[in-house]
Parts: C-alpha cells; structure tokens; sequence
C-alpha cells in the first residue's frame, strides 16, 4: 500500500511540475476568510453556482435527444418523456433546477443586499451580480420557449408583443427576434442558439469573473452595528479580521456551503422525482386556439402587472420601470459604498427589501389564478345555481339562460363559480336597481363590454328580471329615490313620498 | 482606487503579480520602438480584417429586419367566399407564405373571418392588440374574448373592453373570382406601423339593428394594412 501511495504522489508531482496549478488553488481555498462568515446566511452564492453546473450537466444531458427545430421539438419532448429512459427524469432535474436556480440566486442577492455586502471595495461584484441575475431570467425565459408547447408559442408571442412596443426599432427587433415575419421554425432555432450558446457562454465567463473578485477582494465580513465601511481604512481593517483573527475558507467556512449546496440539489431531485417535468402542454399549433396560456413561475409577476396597468401608462411602464430598476441596481453600489453595513441601522434598505418580495410575492401570486382572465368556458360548464331558480317566474327563468348563453358567466360569478373579471352577481339586486342594471347591459362601461347589439329587448328584460332576483341574504333590493318620487300618484311632498332609503 | 489606498498592507495577494507585471524589465531599446511600431501595423490590420468580418456577419444578423415589405406579405386563398356565411364569423387558418419545411405545425396561421353580407368581409388576425394572445369569438354575446388578461371586441374587431388599446388588427383582403384573398404573412404587433390606429368607431348602443347597419355601411378594409 505504501508503494502505491508514493506512486500517486509521484504521479501528482508530474502533473503539478507542468500545470502548477495545485498551489494556486490550495491557496485560494484555504484562504483566510473572518472566523463570522463561516453562517449560513453565507451558503446561497455557492449553491447559486452548483446549480448552475447541474443546470449545464443536465442541459447536455436533455440536448443528447432534444430536436432543436419547431416541427419536431414537441414531438422529441413527448419522446423524451415516455421513450427514453429516465428521460422524464432529466427533464425534471433541468427544469426543478431552474426554478431553483432563479430562487437562490434572488436570495442570495437579497442577503448581499441585506448584509450591504455591495459596498467598497465589493461594488462591481455586484454589479457583475446583476447581470448575472438578468441572465439566469434569460436563461429561464428561453428555456420556456424550448419547451416548444403552447404556452412557449404563445408566451413567446407576448414576449415580442412588448419588445413591438418599443418606440422606433420595436418592428426591427422583432424582426430578429422571430427571425422572419412570424412565429415559426427560425424562431426556435434563434432561442435555441440563445439558450444553449449565447446566455451561457456569458454567464461562465461572467461567473468566472465574479468568483475571482470574491476571491481577490475576500468574502464580506459579518456586519455589526456601527462599523462604518471607508475607504480609507477597510482595507487594514478586513486585513485585521482576516489575518490575525480568520480561519482558512476551506474547511472551517466552506462545509456549511457544502452542506447547504447538497441539500439545495436534494430538494432539486426530490422534486423533479415527486413533480415531475414541466410540461409539454398542447402542442404548438397556433390553429388550437382553445389555450390560455401563461408563463413559468419566474415571469407571473409580470403577466399580472401587465393586467392592470392602465392602457395609456403601459408602454411607458414597459420599458422606463425595467430600466430604472436596473440602473438603480447597478449604480447602488456607487452611491452608496460607504458607511453603514448592518441591517439594524439601515430601516430604508430593509423596509425597501419587505416592499419587493411583497410586490413580487403578490403579483405571482396573482398570475396563478388571474382573477383578470375570462373563464372562457364558464358559460356552457356551470349551470346557475338550482337555488337561484327556485320559485322563480318564467321570464325570470329565461333570463337565467339568457345570463348563461350569452356569456356572462365568463366574467361574473354566480355560487362562487364563473370568472371573476367583473363583480360577482349573486347580491346584484341589493346593489343596483333595474334601471342601472339596463343602463349597464345594454351600454356597457367601467370595463365591461356593451350588449346593446347581443341582446334583443326581450332577452334584456328577461336578463334583468333573472337580476332583479339575485339579492344578498336579506339585504333589500335597492332602489332609486328619485323614481318614488317621479312615480308617486300625488305630488304632496309631506304625505306621499316614503322614507328615502340610501342608495347603494 | 483600492490599489492605492491599501499598497502598505494590501491582504490580496494578487497585488503582487500586478506589481510585477509592471516592474517587466525593459528590452533592447534601439529595437523596441521598431517593435512596438510593427505590433500597431499588426493592430491595425487586425482591425481592417475586424471590420471587414464583422459587416457581412452585422447584416446577416439583421438579415430578417432588413426584409422588404413586400416580402414580409403576400395574399393568401381562404377558399371559397361562399364557405363564410353572411353574419357570422367564422375561424379560418392559412399557411404562412414563407414557410419553411422544418416549421412544423407553426406554418398554419389562424384567422377570424366574419362576412357582413355579400361581398364585405372582416379578416380579423387571431392575436390580441394587447400581447398577441389568441382571442375567441363568442357567436352568442357577439364578443371576441382574449384569455390572457381579458382584452373584450365586438364583432368589428372594435375595442370593447380590457387592455387593449386598440381594436383587433385587421388583414387587407379582396375577392377575386368569388374567391376570398387577404394580404397575410407578418405577425401583427403594435409595432407594425400599418396596423393603424384603433379607427372603427365603437358601435354606440343604441338599437342593435341600427348598429350592425352602420357597420355594414363602414368601408372594408378601411383600417387594413396596404400592400
């Protein structure tokens, strides 16, 4: 055994008198880090990076069988699916993997933010950091459209849809997007060479660059309440913390990344096993128009914010909101790379890191169910409730099926079940009377389309009949206080009008 | 920056390399400037042989936004103008004129053709103003619908409702030998300048036959997009 352990030492001598490469990366592992950051609040950056490498490995993996042309890279997903070996498999790790992937690298960002972890001498760490976080979206966003079903064919005509509004060479950059006039084989292709070439081509070198200044400029030290960063003293002062009080990276910092990074990757594995892969929903046929599509979960929240902007601000909000958002992501750390690193003194930091993951937590949440969307089949699959027939007259009957046939329930709700884009109806009664209800069907306003020209007189008076019977429990039915007064037989002010009741 | 302020006790041991590389020590200096003026020559010629690559590799990569106009659209057979019914509205599909072979499905293009009466027709394109989703037309309530954020037209292809900021885009067509052609082939966005404005007035509800009349009355094609 003896001999044969000095033979491998003999053999790393060999390879280490031509490469010398074992010293520089012994020294760059074990070197001094302050004896704080060995936290698990330090973990995210490396597993960021680890799932970047699963991410390639199984990226080659998946285009061992892929089909990168828009004929048949459905057809190749279905047969990855359920021809090939584990390939359902491998697809799941690629897409968990990239779900996780943009999660950790969100926060692990938020940590850096939050530990003001991007101040001097740190600052183009971060803002290398955030390119890095704009092409991980990139790389989940083109990944999306490789997924070549529905959702990617239309989800990638909403892409080109906003880039169309982009004043002045928005037709232009829509034209190389698609590469031709339409959606179709050229496309997928370009995003092909996106996703598998371009995006991550600049990524490794970008991560190259931003693993080196980690280790050029060191890992940021724990920060405590009142040790102000300057730029003239950090240097002595990190010098301080780490070699005379720091403990080698590896091992007494690194095993926590360790752990954390093997357990990120089990979580991968444990969903893609339990979940499975995402997709293919329907084919790519734009001729199948009975698809609501949506986009993964890393673009919901965008998908609801372009669901309430008003029509006038949104080509505005489109391009200006994104680009100040990144410019005050990159030019952060320039203004502000000095002074106060810990969370506890900086409220405005903190305060504006909750309003993010609210705002973002909030729309995705949103994009799940789309409160916005008509339910396009609401109207031939739920029938009005049986209670809200009952002892009902004819006319009012009718009514009921002239709400069903004509669409209403794709919008308003009745029970509980049907769209949810405009108010639901079941307490309708108590909220309007007959008149405005007319006024509103036939006119239409306030976001819903008019029906003068779907419904004829007899239909309307029936619909609004069906109407006038849906009230909230025993709220009465509203009423309109100047039409007692225009009805009342006597015009006697003190006897004849009735006690007015509010109008709601 | 940080060079400066920490040269003393700088912790970052790669300062040192860059010292070195700065502290190289000079060669010959008879033959140096005579090589430092070949490495320019050298420098500029790779700059030449640069921009000489790069203009034909620009070009090809904006080759699909330098396409004429009249190669972006071509006019299209939907058949027999007597398939479409007058007063409805009927999904048609048509295959892209620049198809190539490996497009696939995506070659079919879908459309909403509604004949008025006789020879007016509507050829409505199949994507939303708003963000290009695939609206639906509802015979019954006379409605297009949009699944993705509920963008709502009327028959005319008039905004109704929901974000859009303009009605349906609208494809130039002609019947020719009682067949219906329409000018198709570009995918219709906001940015395509001769989409036009949302120009169809929004029919005012007043009674339901005075409005189809109007509409019937509109010049066809009015808001398409010319050759």
């Amino acid at each position: 055994m003896a001999g044969m352990k000095q033979r491998m030492g003999d053999l790393y001598d060999w390879f280490e008198r031509r490469l010398g490469l074992g010293e520089a990366i012994t020294d760059a592992a074990e070197h001094p880090v302050p004896s704080k950051t060995s936290s698990w609040w330090y973990v995210f950056g490396s597993a960021a990076a680890v799932l970047f490498m699963l991410q390639i490995v199984t990226g080659i993996l998946l285009a061992l069988v892929y089909a990168p042309t828009a004929g048949e890279a459905w057809n190749s997903l279905q047969f990855l699916d359920h021809n090939i070996r584990l390939g359902w498999y491998l697809r799941a790790l690629h897409g968990w993997g990239s779900d996780f992937m943009v999660a950790v690298v969100l926060i692990h960002l938020a940590q850096v933010f939050l530990f003001g972890a991007y101040k001097y001498p740190r600052e183009l760490t971060w803002i290398v950091g955030v390119f890095l976080l704009l092409l991980t979206l990139g790389m989940a966003f083109t990944g999306q459209v490789l997924r070549f079903d529905q959702d990617a064919y239309w989800g990638l005509g909403i892409g080109v849809s906003i880039v169309s509004r982009i004043p002045w060479i928005g037709g232009a950059l829509v034209d190389i997007l698609l590469g031709g006039p339409i959606l179709a084989g050229p496309t997928l292709s370009r995003f092909f060479a996106l996703h598998v070439f371009v995006i991550p081509g600049i990524l490794l070198a970008l991560v190259a660059l931003h693993l080196w200044m980690v280790l050029r400029l060191g890992i940021n030290e724990w920060p405590m309440p009142g040790r102000l960063v300057s730029k003239k003293s950090y240097a002595a002062e990190y010098h301080k913390l780490t070699e005379k009080t720091g403990i080698p990276f590896v091992p007494d910092a690194a095993w926590k990344d360790a752990v954390f990074a093997a357990a990120t990757i089990l979580a991968v594995m444990a969903c893609a096993l339990w979940f499975g892969p995402f997709g293919p929903t329907g084919q790519p046929d734009p001729t199948i128009i009975q698809t609501a599509p949506k986009p993964d979960v890393a673009f919901l929240w965008i998908y609801a914010v372009l669901a309430y902007l008003p029509a006038n601000l949104e080509t505005p909000m489109m391009f200006i909101a994104p680009a100040v958002i990144i410019l005050a992501m990159i030019l952060l750390p320039l203004i502000f790379g000095e002074g106060e690193k810990h969370w506890s003194r900086r409220p405005m930091a903190v305060l504006m890191l909750i309003g993010v993951a609210l705002t973002l937590g909030i729309f995705t949440r949103l994009g799940m169910y789309t409160p916005w969307s008509p339910i396009m089949d609401a109207w031939s699959k739920e029938p009005v409730p049986v209670a809200y027939l009952k002892d009902r007259t004819p006319v009012e009957r009718a009514g009921a099926i002239v709400f069903e046939n004509k669409q209403c329930r794709n919008c308003h709700s009745l029970g509980g079940e049907g769209g949810m884009r405009g108010p639901a109806l079941d307490g309708i009664a108590s909220r309007m009377t007959e008149d405005q209800m007319i006024r509103q069907v036939l006119q239409g306003g306030g976001n819903m389309p008019a029906f003068g020209n779907a419904l004829s007189p007899a239909e309307t008076t029936a619909l609004v009949d069906f109407l006038e019977t849906l009230r909230a429990g025993r709220v009465p039915a509203a009423i309109d206080a100047s039409r007692n007064v225009a009805e009342s037989p006597q015009p006697q002010p003190e006897k004849t009008i009735p006690p007015v009741q509010p109008e709601r | 920056m940080e060079q400066e302020s920490s040269k003393a006790n700088d912790p970052n041991p790669p300062s040192e390399l860059v010292d070195a590389t700065q502290a190289a020590p000079g060669s010959d200096a008879s033959g140096h400037s005579r090589r430092v003026f070949l490495f320019n020559v050298a420098l500029f010629l790779n700059g030449i042989v640069g921009t000489v690559l790069a203009i034909p590799i620009i070009g090809y990569l904006l080759g699909p936004a330098l396409r004429k106009r009249s190669s972006q659209n071509a006019w299209i057979d939907l058949g027999a103008a007597s398939d479409y019914p007058e007063g409805e509205t009927r999904l048609a599909s048509f295959r892209d004129p620049f198809s190539v072979p490996w497009d696939g499905q995506t070659a079919e293009v879908p459309c909403w053709v509604r004949r008025i009466r006789g020879n007016d027709f509507q050829v409505f394109a199949i994507n939303c103003a708003h963000l290009g989703c695939p609206v639906r037309w509802f015979a019954q309530s006379q409605l297009f619908m949009c699944p993705c954020h509920g963008g709502v037209y009327y028959a005319d292809g008039s905004r109704a409702s929901g974000p859009p900021a303009r009605g349906l885009f609208e494809y130039a067509h002609k019947v020719v030998d009682e067949k219906l052609m329409i000018l198709a082939g570009k995918l219709p966005t906001l940015a395509a300048k001769n989409c036009g404005g949302p120009r169809l007035t929004q029919i005012q509800p007043t009674a339901a036959t005075e409005a189809s009349a109007a509409i019937a009355s509109q010049k066809p094609g009015d808001d398409s997009w010319p050759a």
